[in-house]
């Protein structure tokens, strides 16, 4: 049923997705972490807790929402993104980004207090800090945009509804690997699970190594 | 005033690389993703039992080859490929549902409503055995009632999908509805039908399925068809294009050019010879009633 | 009005119900050792980081050549950089010796030729040119101090404050900071307030020694007056060890 060729667009499709979630979803969601770890503001815990709420948003009620809004008849349904890679991208940024988050608030406040007067002392302004504490935390940082990996390249409800799985279209390996089960064909669906788990294992791998080496 | 330098200025431009890659990649994604006329594809909602039986990925290359219009489609169920239908997210509609479809197009939501094929329900069981006694019988009624009777193993897919309320439609016809509490010879296993097949298979058991799904996979299956011809088990399928009053995007050339095809003589008869497990599931049953 | 690079006036400070500071006066030269000593938990901390502008004062001013600065405002941000504290316990960056030391030269914009130069220069005055490019956190408590003070040391500033910054090291290196010190205070003429509770770091470094005890500053004197002549019982009473701290 499916030959090499589409494999390869599957787990093309699946990594493109995934890591473009995951990038979109850093990149909002690192920021926004320092500042809510760092900042004083009315109603910081509040969004704190929210933060930390969002971690345990189920994944299928991510896709239903933004199925509902992607829709034709849905508020966004003139950009036309249901049943495409796109929407799928942006459905999982959805879900990456509070994870980022959320591990970026709890890195953050790790940092020694101590640093704060120290960088203070030394001659900072909270701008300069919040680099600062960013810098020390970066460990943590970079755990949380892994993390978020983790959850995008493993996902399906989202995917699923907002994607279609269409074949050749919005097929990744996890939508696959459902799709095979319901067909019963469980040698293929364990295949698409080896092939996920390998890529996943060398991204993560390949993090490692960047973190071992200080790059990171 | 000047702004103030950042210690570890690398950090930064880790992130402002990160954000302009997101940027071009979200552009990227936009630009092959928006919609762009004229369309060259349709989107076709369709049920898990009509892609299970194979007949889908054999008839579109021969549409697209026609017509070069490509076909996407995405099968949920029944329900649902209505409702995405209904919200314009789906060109044309292909499912096997008469009264939902009826109120469907009774809603105003369906352009037209053409028959194109008709498949039917089969009770299978075990290959080498038949506790209850059924093989052969041409009525499933019958057939259910000395399941019943027999306490023979019997799942059931218990997951309210197209199969699911033909079976307790039979079960009603019976007179009786078996649950999983009280009666130990009744399964559910909230599963798709390859799946539910599978287990029948493994715990030498009943099961009620349509023709094609069974067909497909019944070299891997220690079962075989018990019952059938029953004429109320027939399963029909028609196909509706999507009213373009729900949604201007819907792409209703394309749809009603699909609608054709499946009803004109080249698609009925690639139906009529579709082929699986040896036997020929599709009885083309077409009508054009587009316009 | 006082022109000394530092005045306290009637400094009060409390942190909920607990008052630390009750009224600390005093002036500090230019170009002195100004050292404060007392028990632990007298608000030695509290003191150095009012000086610092971490903190502000309930009541009271503190000056820098006459002029004071509201906490929040740019100036304060401005007279903070011409200052610089050495904390105790090292609090190093996550990263090299090097980056460490030039962190406060990035802060104010120095440009990186100059930079560089500074900064070996800083690691060489502490002995520590070979390490500078491994990583903060790898180092000894000791050399995590050593530079922790070039890091401050580099930034030239105008008034030096160190808080217990040898508390916890070892014989060495508590002799090669304070010998960088004392080096630092007559290369550059800098004025420099340490706080210790270190009697015998004070008597080896200071030129005048402040006793702080319950929030007030019960006496202030030059050094040696203050070891062999101390004016008050209650200095009597710390010096002789009589005092727990």
């Amino acid at each position: 049923m499916t030959d090499f060729s589409e494999i390869l667009q599957i787990v093309g499709l699946s990594i493109l997705v995934s890591g473009t979630s995951t990038l979109i979803g850093s990149v909002v969601g690192v920021p926004l972490g320092v500042l809510v770890a760092l900042r004083k503001f009315r109603g910081r815990n509040f969004v704190r807790t929210v933060a930390f709420t969002f971690y345990g948003f189920p994944p299928v009620l991510a896709g239903l929402l933004v199925f509902l809004i992607l829709s034709r008849g849905g508020p966004l349904g003139f950009l036309g993104f249901l049943f495409t890679p796109i929407g799928m991208i942006l459905a999982q940024s959805v879900i990456v980004m509070p994870i980022v988050m959320g591990i970026t608030i709890s890195a953050m406040m790790m940092v020694e207090k101590r640093l704060h007067d120290t960088s203070l002392a030394l001659g900072a302004n909270e701008r300069q800090w919040r680099t600062t504490a960013l810098h020390d935390a970066r460990v943590g940082v970079f755990t949380a945009v892994m993390v978020g990996f983790g959850r995008a390249i493993s996902e399906v409800g989202t995917v699923l509804i907002v994607g279609g799985n269409i074949r050749g279209q919005t097929r990744v390996l996890t939508t696959a690997i459902v799709l095979e089960i319901s067909q019963a064909h469980y040698v293929e669906a364990t295949i698409f699970g080896i092939i996920l788990f390998v890529i996943a294992f060398a991204v993560f791998a390949f993090l490692q190594r960047l973190q071992a080496k200080g790059v990171v | 005033m000047p702004r103030e330098p950042l210690p570890w200025p690398s950090f930064v431009t880790v992130w402002r690389a990160a954000f302009v890659l997101s940027a071009l990649l979200i552009a990227a994604g936009m630009a092959v993703s928006i919609d762009l006329q004229p369309r060259s594809f349709i989107v076709l909602a369709t049920t898990t039992s009509a892609r299970d039986s194979g007949l889908l990925d054999y008839l579109i290359p021969y549409f697209q080859s026609d017509t070069a219009i490509g076909v996407r489609y995405t099968a949920v169920g029944t329900g649902q490929a209505l409702d995405l239908g209904r919200r314009g997210d789906a060109d044309v509609v292909l499912v096997h549902a008469p009264s939902a479809e009826l109120a469907f197009m009774a809603a105003g939501q369906g352009l037209c409503r053409s028959p194109v094929m008709m498949n039917q329900f089969v009770v299978v069981g075990p290959n080498q055995s038949d506790p209850a006694g059924i093989l052969g019988l041409t009525n499933a009624t019958i057939a259910f009632e000395r399941i019943r009777t027999t306490h023979s193993l019997f799942i059931s897919r218990g997951d309210n999908s197209g199969t699911n309320i033909i079976e307790k439609t039979i079960w009603s016809w019976v007179g009786y509805t078996p649950s999983t509490t009280n009666d130990t010879w009744y399964k559910e296993s909230g599963q798709g039908m390859a799946a539910t097949l599978d287990i029948a298979s493994q715990l030498v058991a009943y099961t009620l399925s349509d023709d094609g799904t069974f067909l497909v996979h019944s070299a891997n299956l220690e079962l075989r068809i018990d019952v059938q011809h029953d004429p109320t088990l027939r399963n029909f399928y028609s196909v509706i294009p999507v009213n373009a009053s729900v949604h201007p995007s819907i792409f209703v050339t394309g749809a009603l050019r699909f609608a054709k095809w499946l009803t004109s003589a080249t698609g009925q008869s690639l139906i009529g010879n579709y082929t699986a497990g040896g036997v020929r599931p599709f009885q083309p049953d077409g009508q054009d009633l587009c316009p | 009005m006082s022109a000394a690079p530092l005045s306290l006036q009637g400094i009060h400070k409390s942190f909920g119900a607990k008052q630390v500071l009750r009224g600390l006066d005093a002036e500090v030269q230019a170009g002195e050792i100004f050292s404060i000593v007392g028990p632990s938990g007298a608000g030695k901390t509290t003191a150095l980081r009012l000086l610092d502008l971490l903190d502000s004062p309930d009541a009271g001013r503190i000056t820098f050549h006459g002029k004071s600065y509201p906490i929040r405002s740019p100036e304060s941000l401005a007279q903070r950089r011409r200052m610089a504290l050495v904390m105790q316990n090292p609090t190093v960056f996550r990263a090299t010796a090097f980056e460490n030391v030039a962190y406060g030269l990035w802060l104010r914009g120095v440009p990186d030729a100059e930079l560089r130069g500074r900064v070996f220069a800083g690691l060489d005055f502490v002995g520590l040119l070979e390490a500078a490019k491994d990583p903060a956190e790898k180092l000894s408590g000791g050399e995590q101090q050593r530079i922790a003070f070039a890091r401050a040391a580099v930034l030239n500033p105008e008034i030096l404050l160190l808080d217990e910054f040898t508390a916890n090291l070892d014989p060495f290196n508590v002799r090669l900071l304070e010998q960088s010190i004392l080096r630092y205070r007559h290369e550059t003429g800098c004025t420099v307030v340490i706080v210790t509770h270190n009697l015998f770091q004070a008597k080896r470094l200071a030129d005048r020694v402040a006793l702080l005890l319950d929030g007030q500053f019960v006496e202030v004197a030059p050094a040696t007056d203050f070891f062999d002549h101390p004016a008050r019982a209650e200095t009597r009473a710390f010096l002789s060890g009589e005092m727990a701290y």
